[in-house]
């Protein structure tokens, strides 16, 4: 490898940091309490053998050294603000800071989700609001907003599946999969008492409607499909399928992880999906926040809605909002109070920073951003489905694998080219998948660097295989034992014991 | 659009390069009839300034400038400003699950850190990586038994947080598995005598609070012995991670599911905040969510990465340990930020604080109002049963004080009458414990018998 073959990075240097454990020295301190104004009171008095006698060792360190651990450690992270994060259907796109600072607001940040609805009308106006535009955005008739992150709504979803099927009689044994999906998907479906039955594709990558006839009976309660599946392709036998689904007297749930290839271009409530949920920090730009919290409302049609969980927030007569928990055939509640809702808030704020024009130009721009990725790398990288996508691609490394190189071997040396990796070996019906999804937060500059280091790395695998399969070469560690860490787990800190 | 970063030109010039003369044309496999045509019936683009304006307005219109005397399950503590300085470091916030642990040792390092803390804390082997939330924590620890023990059933104190028992009550739900409810006793612990009557041979775990939906704290110990005599595990919930300071660890657990909000995470209205499950080493198989481990890279230098992912999602699909897939790495972090703040000492401190102000307040808001279940300890909440309606109370509290009140608990435990639980914490005022009396103390009517009706 030479530098000049590198564009996007230079080599810099990081600092070194321990853990922040081994900081501790006893007396350092970071705080300082207020005076207190009542009584001091004797905690052994007070809490008798309930006292905790020993305290747990936590760090003791200074402001300053807390500054400095964090930020030393935030730079060995690679974000969506240091650029391109290709990592296929998680939609790393760019996080809007007015979000953050909405988010902020002493009256949001403060409420507590137990005061009174009288003195809370701000925040439930905020939740009804992102809900009724979310229902817009959907083509669905009503929406939960309390799921925590996507397969939170996953389980919400077929839950409401399952009450439906239950309230006219047999909620059925069986769910359909099929083998692109998630992994999130079979093991919603066994959480939820269904057996999982595996849908397979067909060569266009797309549902085998042969096979999905076929295996469609009245033990089957519906279909968890993704639209665009995995591979970016949309499945243009919607209709058709809902059709042989609901046929049958079998519900299609949609997973919405891939809805940033369709909002304000299409509607899954239009197609005939009854029930899907979104991902607020995928498609609508709430941070990942190095993974979580997330947030994902579960949108459904009508005949689906008297089985959300309670509350939801509704509108009076008089315009006040209140919690409405008379749902007497809800499935009950899915988590404590009403989801994430500082994850509401920032959802929120993005839709209306961009409006129906802006949406709308943002589908297109993550679209044509995958599509001019797939066509500058097409020859260099396998392409194993021909079929058009649309806002990510999947090539397969099989070219490479002439010179032994794997897919983790091209990621692993795009770190090295500055380059968040792709979405390494999934989906699983292409064998050794390279998934990359840009979005529309990617200039045409950035994109043609990565198209760049993606050819030189196509290059090198031929050339100097060994340089890529030992990659990366430039990062603060070399490649970490991961079975090791598996066969003898150290999952906590210990002091050195001399 | 501002955060399209591209000019009418260059998605030309892409378009061309693609080969398509519009970008309708990359649609195109969406059929013709379901395409949208129209706009979205949304409001138009908004500036940044009016996005602020329309929030700040909403703002306006919740309680500003209150007092709080509330907790259950939600705790209004001082937030350090040196969290908020660093989670906005894009670096941490806009950064993805680590995968890739290379470009991601800050995270994973972080989050091992978090781990660590948590086992100090609990007094447990092991902790996860986060969880949602407390309530799907306890929810899953409840599965994590099934899954070690092999039995199927599982006991809950009615003393749980109740929208945390609803919450366990829909994942049980299609699994096939029966729950059954223990009652508490008039010091607002949970009733040995019942509890020991209530285990079968087929009861998975029971699951506890402590301190527990009143403020009282559990005889963990006491309980342990109950449950392990008969075979099943103890999973004890945490709501406030606060008490940890300074009640005794619930070390006799086999499984510990806390809510970590109260560590430097802001009240939200509910949300995001952080579950975490910590448990005995033994058990680590079958813990759900993510988990971070230590080991070396390739030239022996300490790094970490995440591990056991055998039993995620993503590897074992239906037979994962549970369908988990994100985490709440923020907010951890948020926590272990704030436990450095605090410190060793300093988390006692505030704890003592804590333990100060709800004593005062019990007692003050308890001169003309009965407090119930004294004769078990209690960290920063406590019960107060009054003669006037609870809303009514925490309606005038509010309009007239600007004082959020207690938590009313008729809805949920109707056998204690005009009761709620209340809330002091080292940001209540003295001042405002004081007004919140007087309103209190106002109660026009004489006080009814406490009755004890528990139903399990």
């Amino acid at each position: 490898m030479s530098d000049k073959d590198i564009k996007k990075v230079t080599t810099n240097i990081s600092q070194n940091e321990g853990l922040i454990f081994e900081h501790s020295s006893p007396g350092k301190k970071a705080y300082r309490l207020r005076q207190l104004d009542v009584p001091a009171v004797d905690a052994a008095a007070e809490l008798g053998s309930a006292m905790r006698t020993e305290a747990a060792a936590l760090p003791e360190v200074s402001e300053v050294e807390i500054i400095r651990h964090f930020t030393r450690l935030s730079t060995w992270n690679y974000a969506v603000d240091h650029g391109m994060y290709p990592l296929g259907s998680c939609t790393m796109k760019y996080n809007p800071r007015v979000n953050e600072v909405v988010a902020r607001l002493e009256s949001i940040a403060g409420a507590h989700p137990y005061q009174p609805e009288q003195s809370a009308q701000g925040v439930l106006r905020i939740m009804k609001t992102l809900a009724d535009q979310l229902i817009e955005i959907t083509g669905m008739d009503a929406i939960t907003l309390q799921p925590a992150a996507g397969a939170h709504g996953e389980l919400t979803g077929i839950l409401l599946m399952r009450a439906y099927l239950e309230s006219k009689g047999n909620p059925r044994k069986k769910v359909l999969i099929p083998d692109s999906a998630h992994g999130t998907n079979p093991a919603t479906a066994a959480m939820v008492g269904y057996q999982v039955e595996n849908l397979p594709s067909n060569p266009s990558g797309m549902v085998d409607l042969a096979a999905l006839e076929a295996q469609m009976n009245e033990d089957v309660a519906g279909l968890m499909l993704t639209n665009p599946n995995t591979l970016g392709i949309f499945d243009e036998q919607i209709g058709k399928i809902a059709e042989i689904l609901h046929r049958k007297g079998g519900l299609l749930y949609m997973d919405g992880a891939n809805m940033n290839a369709l909002v304000a271009k299409a509607r899954p409530g239009d197609f005939g999906v009854d029930v899907m949920h979104l991902n607020l920090h995928k498609t609508f730009s709430t941070p990942h926040g190095g993974g979580g919290p997330g947030s994902g409302p579960v949108a459904c049609k009508a005949h689906l809605e008297p089985f959300l969980p309670k509350p939801i927030v509704v509108e009076t007569a008089d315009g006040k909002l209140r919690l409405d928990y008379d749902r007497p055939q809800s499935i009950g509640r899915v988590r404590a109070f009403f989801g994430n809702f500082g994850m509401h808030v920032r959802a929120l704020a993005y839709i209306m920073a961009n409006g129906p024009d802006g949406l709308r130009q943002t589908t297109e721009d993550a679209v044509l951003n995958a599509n001019y990725l797939r066509k500058k790398l097409e020859g260099t990288y396998d392409l194993p489905y021909a079929t058009p996508t649309m806002h990510e691609v999947v090539f397969s490394d099989k070219l490479q694998n002439k010179q032994g190189i794997k897919t983790g071997d091209i990621a692993k040396r795009l770190i090295d080219y500055g380059f968040h990796p792709y979405t390494v070996s999934f989906p699983m019906v292409v064998h050794g998948a390279l998934m990359i999804e840009p979005t529309e937060s990617e200039p045409l500059e950035e994109l043609d660097l990565f198209v760049d280091a993606m050819k030189s790395i196509a290059q090198e695998a031929i050339n100097e295989p060994e340089l890529v399969k030992n990659a990366p070469h430039s990062t603060r560690l070399s490649r970490l034992d991961e079975t090791a860490a598996a066969r003898k787990p150290i999952l906590r800190w210990k002091p050195e014991t001399n | 659009m501002r955060y399209l970063p591209k000019s009418p030109a260059e998605r030309q010039q892409m378009l061309s390069a693609i080969g398509v003369s519009s970008i309708d044309e990359l649609f195109a496999p969406i059929p013709a009839q379901f395409r949208l045509t129209r706009d979205l019936a949304i409001p138009p683009q908004m500036a940044e300034s009016e996005i602020v304006d329309w929030f700040r307005e909403r703002a306006n219109e919740n309680a500003t400038g209150f007092n709080i005397l509330l907790g259950a399950g939600a705790y209004n503590h001082y937030r350090p400003l040196v969290i908020d300085s660093l989670i906005s470091r894009g670096e941490w916030f806009t950064a993805y699950t680590p995968y890739q642990p290379e470009i991601a040792q800050g995270t994973l390092q972080a989050i091992f850190e978090f781990q660590t803390m948590i086992c100090e804390l609990t007094g447990m082997e092991v902790a996860n990586a986060s969880m949602y939330d407390g309530s799907t924590g306890a929810a899953e620890a409840v599965m994590m038994a099934i899954r070690i023990t092999g039995r199927t059933e599982a006991i809950l104190a009615r003393s749980v947080h109740p929208e945390y028992r609803e919450v366990i009550a829909t994942y049980a739900k299609y699994q096939g598995l029966p729950l059954t409810e223990v009652a508490f006793t008039d010091n607002g612990r949970v009733d040995l005598a019942a509890l020991d009557a209530a285990i079968t041979p087929q009861t998975a775990c029971v699951l506890i609070q402590s301190p527990n939906f009143f403020g009282t704290i559990e005889d963990v110990a006491a309980i342990a012995d109950v449950v392990h005599a008969k075979g099943a595990l103890l999973i004890v919930s945490i709501a406030e991670a606060l008490s940890l300071a300074i009640v005794r660890p619930p070390a006799e657990a086999d499984i510990v599911s806390l809510e970590a909000q109260s560590f430097g995470v802001p009240l939200s209205y509910g949300g995001p905040y952080a579950g975490v499950i910590a448990t005995r080493e033994k058990f680590i198989r079958q813990i759900p969510g993510r988990l971070v481990g230590q080991t070396t890279d390739r030239n022996g230098k300490r790094g970490f990465v995440l591990t056991l992912s055998t039993r995620e999602q993503h590897i074992r699909r239906e037979k994962a340990t549970s369908n988990i897939c994100t985490n709440q790495a923020l907010v951890a972090l948020m926590v272990n930020i704030y436990m450095d703040v605090y410190g060793r000492n300093g988390l006692r401190e505030l704890a003592e604080q804590n333990l100060a102000k709800a004593a005062y307040a019990r007692k003050t808001l308890g001169a003309n109002a009965k407090v119930l279940f004294e004769g078990a300890p209690r960290f920063n909440e406590f019960v107060l049963q009054t003669s006037e309606d609870s809303y009514e109370i925490s309606h005038r509290l509010a309009s007239k004080n600007k004082i959020i009140g207690g938590f009313p608990l008729r809805k949920f435990y109707p056998e204690l009458g005009n009761a709620a639980v209340w809330c002091a914490t080292e940001l209540t005022s003295k001042s405002a414990i004081d007004e919140a009396a007087s309103e209190v103390n106002q109660a026009p009517v004489a006080l009814p018998t406490f009755q004890r009706e528990v139903k399990l």
